[in-house]
């Protein structure tokens, strides 16, 4: 288990204070300057070396992406803090952001340095009422103590951070969709190329980035990339913030080590599985977008990417939703069908049609009243939405479907038999 | 399932002009500000939530115009993005606006009875305005609190760890005015792992 010194949350659940005071006690702004005068380039390299891998689901190598923004392309940059937190399961960047939100905005000052970006904007969901009013406040606090707005720090780096609330609309967690909702428009994303490190918020360099990749860099530089790295496994480092619901007994979340075995992390930290370990029928072990896993591989499978990826699953934003044995598996992933259909941005066809078309099929499948040559239609059209749209949305309404039948085919047999024979 | 923020039909008001109040018409300066001053298209965002504020919770069409006037921009630009974001809404609601969460999360921890609950309290259907005009009741996509579910927003609050019982109890001190406690409702703070809390 992770050791209470090498956490890099310390108020994550809300028992100290979320201002600036109690943010100063935790170590929070109290040698920015010097984090700063290491120079752009080594806090890029720092961060490449401690292997950090993006937070919001990707997993893409943070210090990777940094680098990508230009030196000097004339235009200005800018920094864009992903909390769009929508994807079913996940709830990890809410308690940073009403519990710690002084750890968000140093985060930003640095890596913002790091990218030679004076403007960031932090997009976040506009369900979060209060998150937002909190780091609001945390944000005018910083202003008045000079911590960011003109020379900020006293670091002779002018920087600006302004809150953007969206409007409901999972789809602009993708980063161009974030991008065209912050500019006005509709939240559909973008093609790519161009990238956002080449043109992204109004055409200037851009980096998109989760709230936890930013959050965590601070204290990286602050304790080494060493100590960073040597946390977890080769590829797969550091700690990580696990949101378990479903059936457990306490749902939470929890700071872990990456790589933590999924039973240790239901067991020790979320008070185990309602019924006992026994009574599991299912994990989803990384957000809606994963396909899940049944309890055989749930009994000894690590949690980090790697592993995951492993037994064709994923670690995703790191959202366990655990189901137990009362669970009507496919109705649980036909809500997650209706759930992509609902959050279609309407742009590709083979998306907007085909997350329909499927959630109309699995509510179907709940009853058995389909064929059994469906299952294979289903499979198919999963195959022909997967890789064929803009963005990942597509992609992820599919998986959980294909999760599905990879695991409990027979299940679905079943009830397509015993509908059979009713009807007859 | 029927929601007042995804339909795509804009009432009119024609006996009623929508003007900024004074007070708003101070926060659109400020909110204006946090863009670059040629991209001030990028408030129509905060400034269709700012509208739908001042007029109880829904846009008419008189409103939205007013948005894109203070813009410059052209009103199906404005209507465009208030049709794709759930969260406006584009016909009445009532003063509750009551939105269950009905994703797999939720669900695992019993939003359906919510729902039966909400339907039975508010006396009206899921999707639909009660006659008293109290509430409005809809089922939604997942609200990002699932480590606190089942849970139900209720205008800007989130109200946590839900059981059939004190969401009746919520409902019911709405209806007769009373005050309600935000948050989790069996005294949980955020999503401590409960076992700390019993300590």
């Amino acid at each position: 288990m992770l050791k209470e010194k090498d956490k890099i949350f310390k108020n994550l659940y809300g028992f100290e204070d979320w201002k600036l005071e109690g943010a100063k006690k935790r170590g929070i702004w109290t040698n920015t300057k010097e984090l700063i005068k290491m120079g752009s380039d080594k806090i890029v390299e720092e961060i490449k070396n401690s292997q950090l891998r993006g937070r919001g689901g990707a997993g893409f190598p943070a210090g990777l992406k940094w680098s990508f923004m230009p030196k000097d392309s004339g235009k200005d940059h800018y920094l864009v803090v992903n909390a769009d937190e929508s994807e079913p399961g996940t709830c990890k960047d809410r308690e940073i952001m009403r519990n710690d939100p002084h750890l968000l905005l140093e985060g930003c000052l640095v890596a913002a340095f790091a990218m030679h970006a004076h403007t960031c904007y932090i997009y976040i969901r506009g369900e979060y009422y209060s998150e937002s009013s909190n780091l609001q406040k945390a944000i005018d606090e910083a202003y008045a103590n000079n911590l960011i707005g003109k020379n900020a720090c006293g670091t002779g780096w002018d920087f600006d951070i302004y809150l953007h609330r969206g409007a409901g609309a999972y789809i602009c967690g993708e980063e161009t969709a974030l991008l065209e909702s912050l500019e006005g428009k509709k939240g559909q994303p973008r093609l790519k190329p161009p990238f956002p490190a080449g043109a992204g918020l109004y055409g200037c360099p851009t980096t998109v980035t989760n709230v936890e990749t930013i959050a965590v860099s601070p204290t990286i530089l602050r304790r080494g990339s060493k100590w960073f790295a040597n946390l977890g496994s080769a590829n797969n480092t550091g700690t990580k913030i696990f949101s378990i619901s479903g059936h457990v007994n306490n749902p939470c979340n929890v700071e872990e080590e990456m790589g933590i075995p999924l039973k240790d992390l239901i067991e020790k930290h979320a008070g185990g599985v309602i019924g006992g370990w026994e009574n599991l029928l299912a994990v989803i072990p990384g957000g809606a977008s994963v396909p899940l896993l049944p309890k055989s591989i749930c009994d000894t499978v690590k949690m980090d990417f790697d592993s995951l990826k492993e037994v064709q699953s994923g670690l995703g934003t790191a959202a366990v939703i655990v189901m137990n044995k009362s669970t009507d598996i496919v109705e649980a992933i036909a809500r997650l069908s209706h759930f992509y259909k609902h959050e279609s941005c309407g742009q590709c066809t083979p998306c907007r049609e085909g997350t329909g078309w499927m959630y109309r099929m699995m509510e179907k499948m709940i009853h058995g009243n389909v064929k059994h040559k469906d299952i294979d239609k289903i499979l198919d059209v999963t195959k022909q939405i997967e890789g064929h749209t803009i963005c990942a949305l597509g992609d992820a309404a599919a998986w959980p479907i294909q999760g599905l039948f990879r695991h409990f085919r027979p299940e679905i047999e079943k009830r397509i038999e015993e509908r059979n024979r009713r009807v007859a | 399932m029927h929601h007042p923020g995804t339909n795509n039909k804009v009432y009119k008001k024609i006996n009623d002009n929508f003007e900024w109040s004074s007070e708003n018409f101070k926060k659109i300066s400020e909110i204006i500000k946090k863009y670059p001053s040629n991209r001030i298209q990028s408030a129509v965002i905060p400034l269709l939530d700012l509208a739908q504020r001042q007029n109880n919770g829904w846009l008419s069409k008189n409103s939205m115009e007013k948005v894109a006037e203070t813009l410059s921009m052209s009103y199906i630009r404005v209507l465009e993005v208030a049709t794709f974001y759930s969260m406006f809404n584009l016909e009445p609601i009532g003063k509750n606006f009551v939105q269950i969460c009905r994703t797999t999360p939720c669900w695992l921890r019993g939003s359906d009875k919510l729902s039966k609950v909400a339907q039975e309290v508010c006396e009206t259907n899921i999707g639909e305005t009660s006659d008293d005009e109290i509430f409005t009741v809809v089922e939604v996509e997942c609200l990002g609190a699932c480590c606190n579910a089942p849970m139900v927003q209720i205008n800007d609050d989130y109200y946590e760890d839900l059981d059939e019982e004190s969401f009746k109890k919520i409902l019911q001190d709405l209806k007769d005015n009373k005050s309600i406690k935000v948050g989790s409702q069996i005294g949980r703070k955020s999503s401590q792992p409960e076992r700390k809390f019993d300590a």
